[in-house]
C-alpha cells in the first residue's frame, strides 16, 4: 500500500520524501526514485486524487505565451523596442505590434516609447530558445505613465489578483489606487494620496508574504479595515 | 600514537554545532547561511538571468556558476588578500561540480545561475560549509533540484578516523583531510578531495562517517528552508 | 532611464513623504553588533534597514614610512561583493568601491580618532599597521554611512594580538584595545530638485542629483567632505546639507 509522508499544503524541500509505494503519481515539481516520490524543488504540497504536485513558493519568472506582463524598455531597436521582463529573457516589442498608428521608416521611436518607460503588454510568442515577442494591441495594453513600480514574487501573482480579480479589486476599493499586476511580478500602482498608495504597497507585500496561509482573504480584509485611512510607514 | 581525545572534546563521529538560515540576503533571488563550529558561510543566488559574456552561454541549458571567497579578515593567520587566488578558483570549480548533479537548468537555455559564497569567519571545512549554504540558497531561489547537497569533511589524525575536522586537527602534522559532498537521498558523492597519506581501506570508514554527518546536515538545511516560510510578520 | 522614478520621488518629497513611507529626514533602524568574526582582531556587523555590511580588522607589523618614523598606519578597503546586489560584478575594485573606501579612510584619518603614535613599536623600525576591510552582504541603499559606521565599530572592537620574537601570534590576543579617541560619524545627505533626504534606499540612490558625505565630530566640527552626483550645488545647499548631517550624526552617535 502506498502512503503519503507529508500533508496537503505542507512546505517541502528538494529531496524530501513525499510518498512511498507505487500508488501515487509524481507530477510537477516531484520525481520518482525507486518506490518513493521525492520533491524536486521547494514548494507547497498539493494532492489531487493520486497525483502529487508542488506549488512553487519562489523562483524567477519564466515567460509564457499569453501572459500579460509589465516590462521596462531597455533598448531601442531598428524596428521596435527591447523590453526587460523581470526574467532571464528580454522581449522584443515590434513597431507593428506596438501601435496601429503609422510610423514612418527611420522615425525616432523614442518619441513613442522611450528608454526607461514601462509598458503593459502581452506575450504572443516564446521560442524554444526563449526569444520572446510582445504585443500592445489589446484591451488595457499600453505605455504606463507616472505611478510607482514594485517587484513581487511572480509565483504569488495569482493570489494578489485573486479569483476573478477579487483580491486586487478589494485593494483598489480600499485605497482608491489604480493597480496593474503583471504576471511577471511587476506591479504598477498610482494613487493621489501617498498614505493610501503605501497601504496598497503594503497590502500587496503582505499577500506576497502570507499567500500560503489559510484564510488569506479575511486576513487581508482585516488589514485593510484596520488601516482604512492609509498608512504612513512600512512595517 | 593515538589521538584518543579530540581537542574540543567531541566524539570522533560528532559534528560541530550547526546552524542555518534561508533568505538572509534580501536582494538575491535566494540565499542561505550555514554555520558549523566557527566556520560560517553565506551564499546568495542570482538568476536564472542573462549571461554575459555571451560566448559563455549554452543554448541547451542554463549554466551554474559558483564563486567562492574568504573575507580578508576571516582567516586564523594573516589577512587574506582580496581578489581571486588559485585556491579560491579551484574551490569555486569543485563547488560547481558538487552542486551540478542535482540542479536542473534545462528550462533556461542561454541563462546563468550565479552562486556567490562568502566566508566571514573560518575554522577549516570552508568549502563544505559553502556548499551547504549554496544548496540552501539554490532551493530558496526556487531552482529545480532533485535533492539537496550536504557536505562535510572526514579525516584522520594519527590513527583515529574523525568527522568534521577543525583547523587544529586539519593542520596536525599527522592529519588527513577528506572533504566530501553527498546527494542526500542516494548518498552519491559529488565532491571528493583529500590531502595527507591514507591506506585506501580507511576511506571506507571516512565515507561512512560522512554519510552520517550528511543526514544531520540535511535536517538542518530542511529546517532552515521551512522556517523561512513559516515565519510571518503580523 | 529612471525619469519616472525621479519624478515620483520628487513629488513625494514635496509632500514630505517617501516611497517606503519615511519622512525625508528619517533614518531606518540601525543595528551594530561587534565581535562577529573571531579570527579578526576586531569586527562588526552594521545593519541599516535591510542594508548589511561586515567589517574586520587585521593587524600587521611594518616598517614605518621614512617621513613619519614613529607613526603607525592604517588602511581601509571596501569590497562590494556581487552577493549583495545584482548590480555588482566580480572583478577588481571599481571606482565606486574605491570612493567608498577613500571617504571612510579620510573621515577616520582626519578625525585623528586613531592615535598613530601609540602604534609605534620601535621608532624607524617597526610600527603597527591597522587594516580594515569592509565587505557588503546586502545593498539596500546607503552604503556610504553603513561602511563608515562598520569600520569604526570594528576598530573600536579591536585588540592587539600578542607578539613573540617579533612575530605576530594571531591565535592569542591581548586585551589591549586600539588607541581610539573622538569618533567621527559619517552621514550622507542626498538632494533631489530642491529637496534633501538621508539614508536612501537603493531605488532612491538611482536618481539623486547631488550628494554630500559629511564626517561630523562630537564637538560639531566636520572632518571630511565629499560631494558627489552630476548636479552642482550652491553655498546655501552645502550648509543645509551639513546642518542635516550634524543633526543626524547626534542620533547615530547615541548607538555607540
Amino acid at each position: 500500500m502506498g502512503e503519503m509522508k507529508v500533508n496537503e499544503k505542507e512546505i517541502v524541500v528538494p529531496g524530501e520524501t513525499l510518498a512511498e509505494g507505487m500508488d501515487y503519481l509524481p507530477s510537477y515539481g516531484t520525481h520518482r526514485a525507486g518506490d518513493k516520490i521525492l520533491a524536486s524543488r521547494l514548494g507547497l504540497v498539493s494532492v489531487e486524487g493520486k497525483v502529487i504536485k508542488l506549488v512553487p513558493l519562489s523562483g524567477v519568472y519564466q515567460p509564457k505565451r499569453g501572459d500579460t506582463i509589465i516590462g521596462q524598455v531597455v533598448e531601442i531597436l531598428l524596428s521596435g523596442w527591447r523590453i526587460s521582463t523581470n526574467s532571464a529573457y528580454p522581449a522584443v516589442l515590434n513597431m507593428k505590434d506596438a501601435t496601429s498608428e503609422f510610423i514612418a521608416r527611420g522615425a525616432d521611436l523614442s518619441k513613442y516609447i522611450a528608454i526607461g518607460d514601462y509598458v503593459i503588454a502581452q506575450i504572443i510568442n516564446v521560442t524554444s530558445q526563449k526569444l520572446v515577442d510582445l504585443t500592445m494591441k489589446g484591451p488595457g495594453l499600453r505605455k504606463l505613465k507616472g505611478g510607482r513600480i514594485i517587484n513581487v514574487n511572480a509565483n504569488k501573482v495569482p493570489r494578489i489578483i485573486g479569483k476573478q480579480g477579487s483580491m486586487v479589486s478589494m485593494i483598489k476599493d480600499y485605497t482608491a489606487c489604480r493597480i496593474l499586476v503583471g504576471q511577471n511580478g511587476i506591479v504598477w500602482i498610482q494613487g493621489d494620496d501617498p498614505n493610501k498608495e503605501l497601504l496598497a504597497v503594503e497590502t500587496i507585500k503582505k499577500i506576497e508574504r502570507e499567500a500560503h496561509f489559510v484564510g488569506l482573504t479575511d486576513r487581508i480584509k482585516n488589514f485593510l479595515d484596520a488601516n482604512k485611512a492609509g498608512i504612513t510607514k512600512l512595517s | 600514537m593515538t589521538y584518543d581525545k579530540r581537542f574540543d572534546g567531541r566524539k570522533f563521529d560528532e559534528t560541530r554545532h550547526m546552524e542555518a538560515k534561508a533568505g538572509v540576503i534580501k536582494r538575491a533571488a535566494g540565499s542561505g547561511w550555514f554555520k558549523i563550529g566557527n566556520t560560517e558561510a553565506y551564499a546568495a543566488v542570482y538568476g536564472p538571468r542573462e549571461m554575459y559574456p555571451r560566448f559563455l552561454q549554452n543554448p541547451e541549458k542554463g549554466v551554474l556558476r559558483c564563486h567562492y571567497n574568504m573575507m580578508p579578515f576571516s582567516s586564523a593567520g594573516d589577512r587574506v588578500r582580496p581578489g581571486p587566488s588559485r585556491r579560491s578558483k579551484e574551490i569555486s570549480m569543485v563547488t560547481e561540480r558538487a552542486l551540478r548533479p542535482v540542479v536542473d537548468l534545462s528550462e533556461y537555455p542561454n541563462a546563468v545561475v550565479d552562486v556567490f559564497i562568502e566566508l566571514p569567519q573560518t575554522d577549516a571545512g570552508t568549502r563544505c560549509a559553502g556548499i551547504c549554504a549554496a544548496s540552501i540558497a539554490l532551493a530558496d531561489a526556487g531552482i529545480s533540484m532533485s535533492d539537496l547537497v550536504c557536505s562535510i569533511s572526514a579525516g584522520k589524525v594519527e590513527d583515529t578516523m574523525l568527522l568534521d575536522l577543525t583547523y587544529e586537527e586539519d593542520s596536525h602534522e599527522m592529519g588527513v583531510d577528506i572533504p566530501m559532498a553527498m546527494l542526500h537521498n542516494s548518498k552519491q558523492i559529488s565532491l571528493l578531495q583529500m590531502d595527507g597519506e591514507l591506506p585506501p581501506e580507511d576511506l571506507k570508514r571516512a565515507i561512512e562517517l560522512v554519510k552520517k554527518g550528511c543526514d544531520q546536515i540535511y535536517e538542518v538545511q530542511k529546517q532552515a528552508l521551512k522556517n523561512r516560510f513559516n515565519e510571518t510578520k503580523d | 532611464m529612471y525619469e519616472e522614478l525621479r519624478n515620483e520621488i520628487i513629488s513625494l518629497l514635496s509632500k514630505q513623504a517617501r516611497l517606503d513611507g519615511r519622512k525625508p529626514e528619517e533614518y531606518r533602524e540601525v543595528k551594530i553588533e561587534t565581535g562577529v568574526s573571531r579570527n579578526a582582531e576586531g569586527s562588526a556587523k552594521v545593519k541599516i534597514g535591510d542594508t548589511e555590511v561586515i567589517a574586520g580588522v587585521k593587524m600587521e607589523i611594518m616598517k614605518p614610512y621614512p617621513d613619519s618614523p614613529d607613526d603607525g598606519s592604517m588602511m581601509i578597503n571596501v569590497e562590494l561583493y556581487p552577493m549583495s546586489s545584482p548590480e555588482f560584478e566580480s572583478g577588481p575594485p571599481d571606482i565606486y568601491s574605491i570612493e567608498l573606501a577613500r571617504i571612510t579612510d579620510r573621515g577616520i584619518r582626519e578625525s585623528k580618532t586613531l592615535d598613530t603614535k601609540q602604534l609605534c613599536i620601535t621608532p624607524g623600525e617597526k610600527v603597527w599597521m591597522v587594516v580594515v576591510d569592509v565587505c557588503t552582504l546586502n545593498d539596500s541603499g546607503n552604503l556610504f554611512d553603513a561602511i563608515a559606521l562598520a569600520a569604526e565599530a570594528a576598530m573600536e572592537d579591536a585588540v592587539f594580538p600578542t607578539v613573540e620574537n617579533d612575530k605576530i601570534d594571531y591565535k592569542h590576543k591581548t586585551d589591549k584595545k586600539l588607541p581610539m579617541r573622538k569618533k567621527p560619524i559619517t552621514i550622507t545627505v542626498y538632494k533631489y530638485g530642491n529637496n534633501l533626504l538621508v539614508d536612501p534606499t537603493y531605488e532612491e540612490e538611482k536618481v539623486y542629483d547631488a550628494r554630500l558625505t559629511v564626517s561630523v565630530l562630537e564637538n560639531g566640527n566636520i572632518c571630511s567632505l565629499q560631494k558627489g552626483g552630476d548636479a552642482a550645488i550652491n553655498t546655501e545647499d552645502v550648509f543645509k546639507m551639513i546642518d542635516l548631517a550634524k543633526a543626524k550624526s547626534k542620533e547615530i552617535r547615541k548607538l555607540f
